[in-house]
């Protein structure tokens, strides 16, 4: 019996092994971060510029937006070694990677479309005419809608991905700048950055069906500006980094109040997950770190310095 | 032996007797930090800057950063406040009833020390009460490691107390205390801000501040409410409190002083 605790109490951390991957924009470099012990383990030469993250689903790749080199970076994530480049568009920022685990679906910031790429022939399938200056990008999880949203037009544009076109377009507040699809991909949330909100859209008919403000005591109305944010497990409540306000907001899912804030580093911007969801990363792009938040507790435990200008994260479990 | 215990127990009671009957004492102890934690912090609260410092390992609200420094505050006061009623007492005469005890000067002065630093001690922790009912809390276990942080800046305190009530002669005179200890001891130190800020203004004001002893008990109270040890701060707060004591024993000699020239 003590024998079977011990192998259980030795399994379970290793069960929840894993590291947070950040983008540094302005040192051209991945840090990699353990999230057992905190720290960062690993640290990885990228193109110009890297910012949107993201990994293959079976880990055995990650695609990084090296944006001022205009491409989309195929590397190998146990050794760091970049691959190859896919063709992007200009100025790759954000992007979403198909549940087909095959097709990418990137913003292109500076051209106003939205390139579709497939990452096994390595060539563009589809160039998609959006707002100006898109960034956000979400796919649904059945894979059928995929979201941009554009900056300056401060539109979700919402892409059938079997005819690659636009089937409809929904105003939000200013400056869209992330998405995501929750609760099994029947409500899709936008956030914009100078509105100061989140936009909560009904997917069955593209309907606004709520819209989250928020409010941190203490910091100027202009300062707060969401922008990445995450749901933890179950979809219950969303993590919102509300930018150059240096907090992260606790948004109850259901009734879409918020709950909390945290303080974190400064101009907080996007976020990831570790492989249970009790901890939560943020890249916080001027103080050049990332805080680790106890989900569970609601509270800031750590800050890990990384490179200049941390962007996106994206965790890998290593086990 | 057992009429030093009996002292100990005597002088104790009487100091926690004394605080007990003075309830407005106790308001007031609480409400001075309060106010500070409440009102001035919360205007204060974006100004502090950011720079994770130990022991902190991520970004703090100003309202948590002024804790550590508001427990000295109530520590250097009650200090203050203990050597307040030594001079009462003396004045009274019910001082010169306690020294005539046959036991050495040295032990019924400690006595004083341990019973004032009692008091403290547990209005440290009603403070830490109330401001965990407004949401500024610390690690779980820091309220049980900060206890001998606090009893040493404590007893620091109060012996500084105990040198001063052996120079001032009269009640009157204690307004002067005020102003040339209590409020340079407590704004000159990081009580209120970090050293690296002070060093921003001023690299003299830094120098101050780093040599001045309040700064070191405040700095052992905030690494002890973080689970953290910090020797230099428990060092430079133990050779106080010796120095303190030492001034205090000699203040308090009958052949040394104007006091046992008078008695």
């Amino acid at each position: 019996m003590i024998r079977i605790a011990a192998a259980l109490a030795l399994m379970a951390p290793a069960a929840l092994a894993g590291e947070i991957w950040v983008t540094n924009e302005k040192d051209n470099t991945i840090s990699v971060i353990s999230t057992e012990t905190l720290e960062v383990i690993q640290t990885y030469e990228t193109g110009e510029r890297p910012r949107g993250i993201i990994f293959s689903r079976d880990y055995s790749r990650v695609y990084i937006c090296a944006s001022d080199s205009n491409a989309v970076q195929v590397m190998d994530p146990e050794t760091g070694k970049i691959l190859h480049d896919l063709p992007s568009g200009d100025d790759p920022e954000q992007f979403v990677l198909h549940p087909n685990d095959r097709h990418l679906y990137i913003a292109n910031e500076d051209d106003a479309i939205t390139t579709v790429v497939d990452t096994e022939t390595r060539k563009v399938i589809a160039q998609i005419d959006v707002g100006v200056e898109p960034e956000g990008m979400a796919v649904s999880p059945d894979g059928k809608i995929v979201i941009t949203t554009s900056e300056t037009t401060n539109m979700a544009h919402w892409i059938d991905t079997e005819t690659q076109e636009l089937f409809a377009n929904t105003l939000v507040d200013s400056r869209p700048r992330h998405a995501e699809f929750v609760k099994d991909g029947t409500e899709m949330w936008v956030s914009s950055e100078i509105g100061g909100t989140i936009t909560v859209f009904d997917v069955a008919d593209q309907s606004e069906k709520a819209k989250i403000a928020f409010e941190v005591q203490g910091v100027h109305p202009d300062r707060v500006q969401p922008v990445g944010f995450e749901f933890t497990a179950g979809d219950s409540h969303a993590f919102v980094a509300l930018g150059p306000s240096n907090h992260v907001a606790v948004v109850n899912a259901e009734t879409y109040e918020v709950e909390d804030y945290i303080l974190v580093g400064r101009r907080v911007w996007h976020m990831d997950f570790n492989a249970d969801r009790s901890l939560l990363f943020t890249t916080n792009g001027v103080s050049g770190d990332v805080t680790v938040i106890d989900v569970a507790a609601r509270k800031a435990i750590k800050s890990i310095k990384v490179g200049r200008f941390p962007w996106g994260a994206a965790f890998r479990p290593t086990n | 032996m057992n009429a030093w215990v009996t002292s100990l127990r005597a002088i104790v009671l009487r100091e926690a007797l004394r605080f007990i009957h003075q309830r407005e004492r106790l308001i007031a102890a609480l409400v001075r930090p309060m106010v500070w934690l409440l009102v001035f912090a919360a205007g204060f609260r974006a100004a502090l800057g950011l720079s994770i410092i130990p022991p902190y390992q991520t970004y703090i609200t100003y309202e948590t950063y002024i804790v550590p420094g508001l427990c000295g505050m109530i520590l250097l006061f009650n200090g203050m406040q203990s050597s307040l009623s030594l001079v009462y007492d003396r004045e009274m005469g019910s001082m010169k009833l306690l020294l005539t005890s046959p036991l050495p000067r040295g032990w019924l002065l400690f006595c004083k020390l341990v019973g004032s630093t009692m008091i403290s001690v547990l209005q440290v922790y009603a403070f830490l009460a109330i401001a965990a009912g407004f949401g500024i809390t610390m690690p779980g276990w820091g309220y049980v490691t900060v206890l001998p942080a606090l009893l040493v800046a404590g007893l620091m305190l109060g012996a500084l107390g105990l040198v001063l009530s052996s120079l001032v002669k009269q009640l009157e005179n204690f307004a002067g205390v005020m102003n040339f200890v209590i409020f340079p001891m407590f704004f000159l130190s990081s009580a209120l801000y970090p050293l690296w800020k002070m060093a921003e203004s001023s690299e003299l004001l830094h120098d101050i501040c780093a040599v001045n002893p309040f700064t070191h008990a405040v700095e052992l109270i905030r690494f002890a409410l973080y689970l953290q040890f910090n020797g230099a701060a428990l060092g430079w707060t133990c050779l106080a409190a010796a120095i303190f004591t030492g001034a205090a024993l000699l203040g308090y000699d009958p052949a040394r002083t104007r006091m046992g020239r008078k008695t």
